[in-house]
């Protein structure tokens, strides 16, 4: 998709809603359905990856520093990377409104 | 002139399939379909049809595999009833949102509760909405030619909708008539392979059946909506290009006796061929009585009905089916809805007859007359009424 879905108009959409472009639901925000967003303590990290692992969304990447990284645009909120968290690292906070 | 022969309007239907050349056919057996599915069953047993026969668990799965084989490119076929037309309803409204140019044959029957095999409308007005093109044919000469017209028409690359062809079940699906055989070649020349706009294939991935978020859905629909309004024209234009290779025409409303009627009868599939004869009785007796049959359901052929209506005084809908509950029977209600707008437009009587096989005969309908042209004159304005029920 060349802009995001609520810009197309109806003449615009392919017949039948075919998507011609594989691989465009990776440009679906799926980060603004969080009401509580993971923060990683980096002095607790033991650098295990179970975040990485667990995250149903794959929205854990890993950085230059060998931590992984949460991405927002993705992350759903819903905890699971904290719950698994072997040292409680990661912490489950109120996303700020301006965010 | 192709070969006029006597045979079962259901075997002419599925004789009319193999002659499409049809890739998949899908469906599950239920009366009064059952004959058609099974023609094409040996059709396709004895080596006669090239084809794929899919015996699936259910109408459900039926319309499953026509829809994966059509977005594959392959033309498909199925056929259903009734209960069988039921449990298919989910999949009718992803065929026509995927715009795939199935062909399904719908031999009109009753809806259970109290069960019944006969035939109405009931099970066709339960889709009304599915969003494919609709046909409601009157004889079998006219199944057997709709079939071509249906896939030419749905798979046209300006249209792309699947197609549906009603036809009373018994009154047609299980009558011999005189059928007037198309020569093999003519059809090839009419119908010419089908060409996906877009199909399934690992060489070029595409999505089909994908979800569609708030911000987009509404888009979607008006998109299919104004698809299904702007294939009215092509429609007329298939329908000529047939009547060209046949001579015999077809409109989306048609009229018999109608240009000076005061009272005009409308009606939808093979009941009209008796009111016809009703209407050449009441002629005989110097009523002025005229016919409009609509044989286009979806997409509706408004300026063709107000056309063919507007300057009668009475016009009594025949409906086939109950909207229990609702507004009269479901067609009489999209004529008044057609009609509402115009200033001087007939009253509007509607009589819900023949129901789930309930004999109606000519004198029926001149009853029928009868009453709306009194009952009008006395200043009902809304006359509805299940016709012959014992009181």
């Amino acid at each position: 998709m060349t802009k995001p879905e609520y810009e197309w108009t109806w003449k615009e959409i392919p017949v039948g809603n075919v998507i011609l472009e594989p691989g465009n639901a990776s440009q679906y925000r799926t980060g603004d359905w969080k009401t509580l967003k993971p923060v990683l303590n980096k002095e607790l990290c033991v650098h295990c990856g179970l975040c990485y692992i667990y995250c149903p969304d794959m929205a854990y990447n890993l950085n230059e520093e060998d931590y992984y990284i949460v991405d927002l645009y993705y992350c759903k909120g819903c905890g699971i990377c904290a719950k698994e968290c072997p040292t409680g690292a990661i912490s489950m906070v109120l996303e700020k409104e301006e965010e | 002139m192709g070969k006029r022969v006597g045979m079962e309007v259901s075997i002419a239907a599925a004789e009319a399939v193999k002659q499409c050349n049809v890739d998949v056919i899908s469906a599950y057996p239920i009366t009064p379909q059952t004959h058609i599915v099974e023609h094409l069953s040996e059709l396709v047993a004895n080596g006669e049809l090239d084809a794929e026969f899919f015996c699936v668990e259910s109408e459900h799965s039926a319309l499953s595999v026509c829809v994966g084989a059509s977005a594959a490119g392959a033309r498909a076929f199925t056929c259903t009833s009734s209960q069988g037309l039921a449990l298919m309803s989910e999949i009718t409204y992803i065929a026509s949102g995927l715009r795939l140019p199935i062909l399904m044959i719908l031999a009109n029957r009753t809806l259970s509760a109290p069960l019944s095999i006969w035939n109405d409308h009931s099970d066709a007005m339960m889709i009304r909405d599915c969003g494919w093109i609709q046909f409601f044919v009157e004889n079998g000469q006219e199944v057997y030619d709709h079939v071509f017209i249906s896939y030419r028409l749905g798979e046209d690359r300006q249209v792309l909708f699947p197609v549906i062809i009603n036809m009373d079940g018994f009154i047609l699906s299980h009558v011999i008539e005189p059928i007037e055989l198309i020569e093999q070649e003519k059809i090839d020349q009419f119908l010419p392979p089908y060409e996906p706009l877009y199909r399934l294939h690992p060489d070029r991935p595409i999505t089909m059946g994908a979800f569609a978020l708030p911000s987009i859905f509404a888009e979607t629909k008006k998109a299919q909506e104004v698809a299904l309004r702007s294939s009215y024209p092509k429609i007329l234009e298939v329908w000529e290009a047939f009547g060209k290779m046949t001579g015999r025409y077809y409109h989306p409303v048609e009229t018999y006796k109608a240009e000076d009627a005061e009272t005009l009868i409308l009606t939808m599939g093979s009941i009209g061929e008796t009111a016809s004869v009703a209407v050449d009785m009441m002629r005989k007796e110097g009523r002025p009585v005229g016919l409009v049959r609509l044989r286009l359901w979806r997409p509706f052929p408004f300026e063709a009905l107000r056309q063919a209506t507007l300057h009668a005084k009475n016009l009594i809908v025949i409906d086939r089916c109950v909207s229990v509950g609702g507004p009269g029977g479901p067609v009489a209600s999209e004529v008044r809805s057609a009609l509402y707008g115009e200033d001087k437009k007939p009253f509007i009587y509607n009589f819900v007859a023949g129901i789930s096989g309930r004999d109606v005969s000519p004198s029926d309908f001149m009853k029928m007359v009868d009453r709306a042209e009194i009952e009008i004159e006395e200043g009902k304005r809304d006359g509805y009424e299940i016709y012959g029920v014992r009181e």
